[in-house]
């Protein structure tokens, strides 16, 4: 008796899971289906497959009808988003080590420092930040994204970073210094082996957030020909007529794929990283 | 661990330490502090971007509050979005973990789909497909007229505009559920058996052991998600431009209206540390109250 009734539970949360998950997907499958389809298609059908696929709208919308396509909007984004991720990781990392590892005179004082600016809403210093940058002539460059990721100003991943150092055992480092090894050493060849998953993590969150950042570009990258796709595609829906919709898709599906690449080929790792920064807090 | 300790204990100040921290303490200082001043200062004055600023002392403050239907507007809206998005979420959040968290087969499936969304939400490229899936001939509407239901214009009528662009954000509750899956995993299973024999029923188990086991990432989460609420901008800029008659002109967009739409940096800088201050007022109500509610157990 019981145990049918748990069984039953069971299938009931089975089927529960398996249409949300539909509903889930089913914008972003419905979206992929409609850049196939033809305009009058789109909204005319229900169904997800087009019934007579097109695949014009692929293409159109790669070379745009003004003076950049989305060829530029994407090389664009790439530019923008490889540098920020890479020193991201490179400032956390340093970072995650220093606080990690060491000790300091005043080191609880700016940890505490830290954490706290986690919490700092980044609406209220966008303005003085937009003057500054504008001062040092950086506006419609990607600096405004660089130099912050430089200066290890996402204080998540340098959180993310130390918790995970702090896993480790501190018997790597030890082993290390009888070694003769000074500490950069220590960290190069001994500790960042071991921190796949923590910067794998990293990657994976700062690439999705920068490549979908909009606010920021809207703020600081105003010439069409330094636009990434987040503005490009808004540009384009603006400008475009409702007979652009299958091209719009298109567009969208493309600039989707590379974070849902990203997150794919890393996921093991990313899922790992997340549920160790998650927990020690 | 114990030998870790008494090295810990036994070190002395290595200053490299600072050396590392180096890149962080400049950002900090430059990218985050000093900018935080001049907001403070740029409050009290007319700056414009042109021109030097000059002191006006209370008087941005005193038009916010007494002389601008736009702010109270944009106040009452944002307020009833965090109030719906982040309660949604999370709620949505943590069920799903509990589900998923029962032996599932597959939850390695479920939770990639999931998760899905979280990476791509904030992105112009959802907010364009929502704006297509809700609109007047959009596909919602003709799902639903299959079932009989009217057609409703989900983005032109005030009443349900906010209610629209909220379900782009509830939709992201994966990177919430992952925070509580991993959280689920840390119980011990023991303390279910335990209650278990004791007779507690699914209810009892969920509100005495589960809930107290998770509080402090509940309270994480709570915390993290009401700051990213108040501030959410993309979808409510790309799909409604805050209209229509302003049902969802979030506090973001007011932000951006009044400093970089119309170039008033005082005003918006007054503006957003207004937002500041309720901000800071929630997190702090939040972490007072967490004291009666969050434990902190021995696992954690």
């Amino acid at each position: 008796m019981i145990k049918s009734k748990k069984s039953v539970s069971r299938i009931i949360s089975y089927i529960f899971l398996i249409v949300l998950a539909y509903v889930m997907v089913y914008p972003l499958l419905w979206m992929v289906g409609a850049s196939f389809k033809s305009n009058q298609e789109i909204f005319g059908t229900l169904g997800l497959l087009p019934k007579s696929p097109v695949f014009g709208a692929f293409g159109a919308g790669w070379t745009g009808t003004g003076q950049y396509g989305f060829s530029t909007f994407l090389y664009n984004t790439f530019l923008m988003v490889i540098p920020t991720v890479l020193f991201t990781v490179i400032s956390a990392t340093l970072v995650g080590y220093g606080f990690a590892r060491f000790d300091f005179p005043l080191k609880k004082v700016l940890f505490v420092t830290m954490l706290a600016t986690m919490m700092l809403p980044a609406t209220v210093i966008i303005i003085p930040r937009y003057i500054f940058f504008k001062r040092l002539g950086w506006l419609d460059t990607y600096l405004p994204f660089i130099v912050p990721a430089m200066l290890g100003c996402f204080p998540f991943f340098n959180f993310m970073m130390v918790q995970f150092f702090r896993g480790l055992p501190l018997e790597i480092d030890e082993s290390g210094k009888l070694d003769g090894c000074n500490s950069f050493v220590i960290l190069k060849d001994l500790l960042l082996p071991l921190c796949k998953s923590a910067i794998f993590s990293v990657i994976v969150f700062q690439f999705v957030w920068t490549w979908n950042d909009f606010m920021n570009v809207l703020i600081y990258i105003s010439s069409v020909a330094k636009y990434p796709v987040a503005l490009g595609l808004r540009m384009t829906m603006d400008i475009s007529t409702e007979f652009d919709w299958n091209q719009i898709m298109a567009m969208s599906v493309i600039s989707i794929l590379p974070p849902v690449i990203l997150f794919f080929a890393a996921q093991k790792y990313f899922v790992e990283g997340i549920a160790t920064t998650g927990m020690k807090n | 661990m114990k030998k870790g300790n008494e090295m810990l204990t036994r070190k002395r100040y290595t200053y490299i330490g600072y050396l590392y921290i180096l890149p962080w303490i400049i950002g900090f200082l430059v990218l985050q502090l000093a900018p935080l001043i001049n907001s403070f200062w740029y409050s009290f004055t007319n700056f414009q971007l042109l021109g030097d600023p000059k002191f006006l002392g209370l008087d941005n403050y005193k038009k916010i509050f007494t002389n601008d239907p736009t702010f109270l507007q944009s106040l009452k809206v944002t307020s009833y979005y965090v109030l719906i998005a982040v309660p949604l979420k999370l709620g949505f959040a943590l069920l799903i973990a509990i589900i998923l968290n029962q032996n599932i087969k597959g939850i390695n499936f479920f939770r990639t789909l999931y998760y899905i969304p979280s990476i791509l939400g904030g992105s112009v490229a959802i907010s364009v497909l929502w704006k297509y899936l809700f609109m007047n001939q959009g596909i919602v509407n003709n799902l639903l007229s299959v079932v009989g239901i009217p057609a409703t214009d989900w983005l032109g009528d005030p009443r349900y505009a906010l209610g629209t662009i909220s379900l782009v954000t509830v939709w992201q509750f994966g990177s919430s559920m992952l925070l509580f899956l991993a959280g689920l995993k840390q119980i011990p299973v023991s303390q279910y058996e335990a209650a278990r024999i004791d007779g507690a029923g699914r209810l009892r188990i969920f509100a005495q052991i589960t809930i107290p086991e998770l509080s402090p990432i509940i309270l994480f989460n709570l915390i993290m998600q009401m700051i990213n609420a108040f501030q959410d901008f993309t979808s409510a800029f790309v799909i409604t431009q805050g209209g229509p008659l302003k049902s969802t002109y979030l506090y973001g967009l007011m932000l951006y209206d009044q400093g970089f739409k119309f170039f008033k940096m005082g005003y918006s800088s007054a503006l957003s540390w207004i937002l500041f201050v309720i901000i800071l007022f929630f997190t702090s109500l939040t972490f007072r109250s967490s004291e009666s509610w969050v434990h902190y157990g021995d696992s954690l």
